[in-house]
């Protein structure tokens, strides 16, 4: 057999970037990938205990490898406005979160992103690692000819952590105890910086792995060590289709609530669990459901594109409203068995052919799922059948989300 | 690390060949294999009188995270398939020494021989 998609990476390739966590992740056996330049678990054991971990209890995401991008200046919300397909003007409250796409000249999908509103002028905006360079040069060059006021400032200062799954914000508040009053009425889609949040460090501090002190890896109890100052920045958000948060902090800071949130028995998981539960919650992923060919209208992220103040230009506005959509992206679950649903496998329509843009294994529902980018005739409840190498499986089609809340969502 | 049991010969691709007394052989993939598919949910295996040329595609093995083809390690005509894998495909990732795919008449009964061994097979990986 030879593994397709994965490009294996134990093998001692030292161009590949490391979180702060990589020694970690390597002592708990997980199995590493080259994940867009970077080298990130994809698993620790199994997938599908990973995933079950969040759907059932708590499970924690290393996802430094995403980039944090702090925009502040005079100007910084009518320049983003600009940037950005969403709008910004809905974000009101300090620590209101956006989900937006970053389209191009013509329309097509620079990547996604959460921007977050902090004061008016100051809005933090975290992209994907893949794409990390390619936006920051791309707000650059918006930024020097629209908003020369506002600046822009890469965090790689800053790792970023997923806690997700029905019991994850109680295991955040079990360590970061002081950080409740100030998250537990935070609602979805909304941050808060909290400056003492309670957490207890070893007594000779945090320490980053590749300063190795063997007692770095020791936990602090309640009362042993100092309390750590550092600034969390808590949101409520996640790619998971579960309740949690993610948080961003300095990188020693990111290690030590990891090693507690581990004693306290949330589970490790690696970036293949992260994807079958962002497909059973129906987001999507940047680089398979949509990049730079495609519009966020045929992407399933028309909610994502504001065009409700017609006085408001945005980069890519005037393309999107000239090419009308002819396909739009939802979900398909497969009825035959025979395999499962993949990226790029032709589905047979009524209406045309379309194809898929991410399937799996769905481990909730024990069936294959799948996002596909059909002609936009074709309705929900639709049989369609998808070539899945030489045979044509029977598939329903059914509106994403999958699975939410650790609830199935369509009719099996 | 992954285990490579001495008593079987390997290819390549990664399926591990024992040579039964009745002079037929038992294909399975290797726990380097699994390990690197992760958590298998779906088995196709070739039928029963299927003749196979070495090298041949001829089972499906997919995990959550990919689909893969298991090869024929030699020429042979498929004698018997492992039903129980392909109900419980998670079986190959408990033991994929125990959890046999399908059983081949060889062509050739020297092919065995020219199998990798487990040191040969240990440098591959």
């Amino acid at each position: 057999m030879r593994p397709a998609r994965f490009h294996v990476a134990d093998k001692g390739i030292t161009l590949l970037k490391k979180t702060a966590l990589n020694t970690l992740h390597r002592a708990a056996s997980a199995r590493m990938v080259d994940f867009g330049g970077w080298d990130m678990p994809v698993n620790y054991g199994s997938q599908i205990e990973e995933h079950h971990a969040v759907r059932r209890d708590a499970g924690m995401f290393d996802v430094s490898h995403m980039v944090v991008l702090d925009m502040k200046g005079d100007g910084v919300r009518a320049f983003l406005r600009y940037a950005l397909a969403n709008d910004v003007e809905k974000l009101q409250t300090p620590g209101r979160a956006l989900y937006s796409c970053l389209l191009r000249d013509d329309g097509h999908v620079l990547d996604d992103l959460i921007v977050y509103f902090l004061d008016e002028s100051f809005f933090r905006v975290v992209v994907n690692a893949g794409t990390a360079d390619k936006d920051a040069a791309w707000f650059e060059s918006l930024r020097a000819k629209h908003a020369p006021a506002v600046t822009i400032q890469r965090r790689s200062d800053l790792g970023i952590l997923a806690v997700q799954g029905p019991n994850a914000r109680d295991r955040v508040w079990q360590i970061l105890p002081d950080a409740k009053p100030a998250t537990d009425e935070l609602k979805p889609f909304s941050a808060v910086a909290v400056t003492n949040a309670g957490l207890s460090l070893p007594p000779c501090g945090g320490g980053r792995p590749e300063e190795p002190a063997p007692e770095a890896f020791l936990i602090g109890g309640a009362g042993e060590g100092e309390k750590h100052s550092t600034a969390f920045f808590i949101a409520r958000t996640g790619y998971t289709g579960e309740d949690g948060f993610e948080i961003i902090a300095p990188h020693d800071a990111i290690v030590t609530l990891w090693q507690q949130l581990d004693a306290a028995g949330v589970r490790p998981c690696g970036l293949g669990s992260r994807d079958t539960l962002r497909l059973e919650a129906g987001m999507n992923l940047y680089g398979q459901d949509m990049d730079e060919n495609v519009s966020p209208l045929e992407s399933g992220l028309t909610w994502t594109v504001d065009f409700k103040d017609a006085a408001r230009d945005f980069v890519g506005k005037t393309a999107l409203l000239a090419q009308p959509p002819t396909r739009h992206l939802t979900g398909l679950l497969l009825l035959d068995s025979g395999g499962v649903l993949r990226a790029h496998q032709t589905v047979h329509t009524d209406h045309g052919d379309g194809e898929i843009t991410s399937g799996t294994f769905s481990p909730t529902l024990g069936r294959a799922i799948a996002l596909a980018r059909l002609p936009s005739a074709v309705q929900d409840g639709d049989t369609v059948a998808v070539a899945v190498r030489d045979k044509q499986l029977k598939a329903r089609v059914v509106k994403p989300p999958f699975v939410k809340q650790g609830k199935t969502l369509i009719g099996i | 690390m992954s285990q490579i049991p001495a008593d079987l010969k390997y290819t390549t691709s990664h399926e591990w060949v024992r040579r039964e007394a009745d002079g037929s052989l038992t294909i399975g993939i290797t726990d380097h294999a699994q390990e690197a598919l992760g958590d298998l949910v779906f088995i196709e295996l070739p039928a029963v009188g299927r003749a196979l040329a070495a090298g041949e595609a001829c089972t499906v093995v997919e995990s959550v995270k990919a689909a893969s083809d298991v090869y024929a390690p030699i020429a042979g005509t498929v004698t018997a398939q492992n039903e129980a894998v392909t109900s419980t495909p998670e079986l190959v990732n408990q033991n994929a020494y125990d959890a046999w795919l399908f059983k081949l008449q060889p062509a050739d009964d020297n092919a065995f021989a020219a199998l990798l061994d487990a040191a040969a097979y240990a440098k591959e990986i």
